[in-house]
């Protein structure tokens, strides 16, 4: 099968900076993929590049089996969701979300109700009227996908969308742009530095550090399995445990992470794996967090709300299952 | 720490203590104070002066003893309606116009390179090339530009030089607007004025671009435009605001002004020049002053059309 998306060796530096470095990438027909990463890692440019507001140095990319490099962004049929908006303040809704149609040669009255059932799509029927400046966040948010959506790209780029949002509206936009996606099987391909929401929305996720990919997979692969000490440090802030360390439970030289949920606290001193004093105790409402510093190695543990924390600077014992000492690819 | 520290420190003392304690809690005086030197100079003696000017265009001239006389009428308004002072009117609204639009075509793309590539000493460069003109004496530029233009002239040179002469003859042999040289002709008038006032065009078209954000470029070549699509779309609306505020100036320095078209062009008279004589030599205040509010008049049209045409939307 043709990929949606296709890096081969693609690299683009600006002057000394190397912001994609020979990237490989094979994005599924229909799926939807998060590309996660620090900001400067390089996933932002990567989109641009899909985009087309970007050329590669070097490298091949193809959407849909179709060579992109040289292709302006207008004759690409990929549509851009941007971290702004980029809403055009001097068109009403209804002409904003019209604007693809109206380059396409759409007539007048086609354009009006097509644009009118993108409104519907993403639930402001009836905004049309209104301009961009007299919008709430979310409303703007939900323009802009719609003016994305209503030329049926082949490809839906999303760079940060929900990075403007507050807490309540995040949430619920992640389960609506998840439904669309859905509903619609447009492939999406959304950038973002939340782990939290690279793990509820996409289907795969690409980790990028410093302009290369550190891993690819499904958030389950990327949560449980890390195969390098950034993966498990940025994804759900493992504990990144070194060699020496892992060898005392089990390791076998190799760098290891432990998830901070896997591990349980136990009275000391009653078959505990480790034992360690509790240097930090946060509150987290249905979770609560504590430090644990067991010989120099600081260790974080989430205990759920149901069971006792401990005080801060009690001496426990922790205990997790041998299989949750996960060994990843670094020594 | 051997005083313990006050939750409310003590005041400053002295004047200028007492001073900054009084505007805080009064911040209208402060407001008063800052105000009133240019409110009094704008109100009494600007506009003061303005409409002493305007109320002499409301007088007449004794026709025999040359003397003002001082009944209100509109006689010297029907004056401006002669055939004469018509064709000044209407020559110099002409050339106000035809100004402000060439000065909107060349300063666009200087303005949109200096608002979206340049960066650093580029954009120095920029400003400094855009205000240098306005740092040195009018009067010696358009001396210098009348060299420029004049039938013994650099250009005239440069032509014979390149064996294009036949091309400025051609250029010149067109009626109206052509003449014996470019400094003697309407064309010649056109370009003083066009490089006089240039950067009044320049800068705030190239503030307006400044702000349009590179995203809505990206999005609109992203929902399919092509560059001149985006251009008459976006980037054109948007910097509009910058572009109607430039042909302001554009517009009512060239309608208002007497020295560039008596030193390069034809004798024929603008309104300024019109202005200029009516109060020397002639004599004839009010119909000076009466010519003086045809420009503001006209001003006052082309603001409300400007506004009409959403220009002040985006401010």
């Amino acid at each position: 099968m043709t990929a949606a998306v296709s890096f081969q060796k693609v690299s683009r530096h600006f002057g000394e900076v190397r912001a994609v470095d020979e990237v490989d990438l094979e994005i599924v027909p229909g799926e939807f993929f998060a590309m996660l990463g620090p900001s400067g890692s390089g996933k932002t440019t990567c989109l641009r590049l899909i985009a087309g507001f970007e050329q590669p140095t070097a490298g091949h990319i193809e959407i849909f089996g179709e060579t992109a490099e040289g292709v302006p962004p207008y004759r690409r049929n990929v549509n851009t969701v941007f971290q702004d908006y980029a809403l055009f303040p001097h068109l009403n809704v209804i002409e904003n979300v019209a604007y693809g149609l109206k380059m396409r040669g759409v007539g007048k009255a086609e354009r009006a109700g097509v644009a009118a059932e993108a409104l519907d799509l993403v639930q402001l029927p009836g905004y049309g009227d209104r301009r961009p400046g007299q919008l709430s966040g979310g409303q703007r948010q939900r323009v802009a996908l719609a003016r994305a959506l209503v030329n049926k790209p082949k490809v839906l780029l999303l760079d940060e969308p929900l990075g403007a949002l507050d807490l309540k509206l995040r949430e619920q936009m992640q389960e609506e742009l998840r439904a669309l996606q859905k509903r619609l099987g447009i492939t999406f391909i959304f950038v973002t530095h939340d782990q939290g929401e690279a793990l509820s929305m996409a289907d795969r996720i690409a980790v990028f550090n410093e302009g290369r990919i550190m891993q690819i997979g499904t958030p389950e692969e990327i949560y449980r399995r890390p195969q390098t000490r950034f993966v498990a440090d940025f994804v759900g802030s493992s504990n990144v445990l070194p060699p020496e360390f892992a060898e005392r439970f089990g390791g076998s030289g190799k760098w290891a992470s432990l998830r901070p949920e896997a591990i349980e606290t136990v009275p000391p001193g009653t078959g505990a794996t480790a034992e360690g004093r509790v240097a930090a105790r946060n509150f987290l409402g249905a979770s609560t967090r504590i430090a644990v510093d067991v010989d120099g190695l600081r260790l974080h543990v989430v205990l759920p709300a149901s069971a006792e924390a401990p005080a801060e600077g009690e001496t426990v014992g922790l205990t997790w299952s041998p299989g949750d000492l996960h060994l990843m690819d670094e020594t | 720490m051997s005083t313990a520290a006050h939750a409310v420190l003590p005041g400053r003392g002295g004047f200028f203590g007492s001073l900054s304690d009084l505007f805080w809690r009064r911040p209208g005086v402060l407001l008063l104070v800052m105000l009133a030197p240019p409110v009094l100079w704008l109100g009494v003696i600007y506009l003061g002066s303005l409409f002493a000017l305007l109320a002499q265009s409301f007088f007449s001239i004794d026709e025999f003893s040359g003397l003002i006389k001082y009944e209100l009428t509109l006689k010297t308004y029907g004056e401006l309606l002669r055939p004469s002072n018509m064709d000044i009117i209407v020559r110099s609204v002409l050339m106000a116009s035809v100004v402000t639009i060439a000065a909107a075509i060349v300063a666009f793309p200087v303005a949109y390179y200096a608002a979206r590539y340049a960066s650093g000493k580029w954009k120095a460069l920029f400003y400094i090339g855009a205000m240098l003109p306005l740092w040195s004496s009018y009067l010696v530029k358009v001396y210098a530009w009348k060299l420029i233009l004049a039938k013994e002239g650099i250009l005239t040179w440069i032509f014979t030089k390149l064996h294009l002469m036949w091309a400025l003859e051609l250029v010149l042999a067109i009626p109206v607007i052509g003449g014996n040289s470019l400094s003697v002709s309407y064309i010649g008038t056109f370009l003083v004025f066009l490089y006089v006032w240039l950067p009044f065009m320049i800068l705030p078209t190239q503030a307006a671009l400044e702000r349009v954000p590179v995203s809505l470029i990206e999005a609109s070549s992203d929902l399919g435009a092509a560059p001149r699509e985006t251009f008459w779309n976006v980037l054109l609306p948007l910097a509009f605001p910058g572009i109607v505020a430039g042909s302001i100036f554009t517009f009512s320095l060239t309608l208002g002004d007497y020295i560039i078209p008596q030193i390069v062009g034809s004798s024929r008279l603008f309104i300024g020049q019109a202005v200029y004589a009516q109060q020397g030599t002639a004599g004839n205040i009010p119909l000076a002053a009466a010519f003086t509010v045809v420009p503001i008049v006209i001003m006052g049209f082309y603001l409300w059309g400007a506004r009409r045409l959403g220009a002040f939307n985006a401010l």
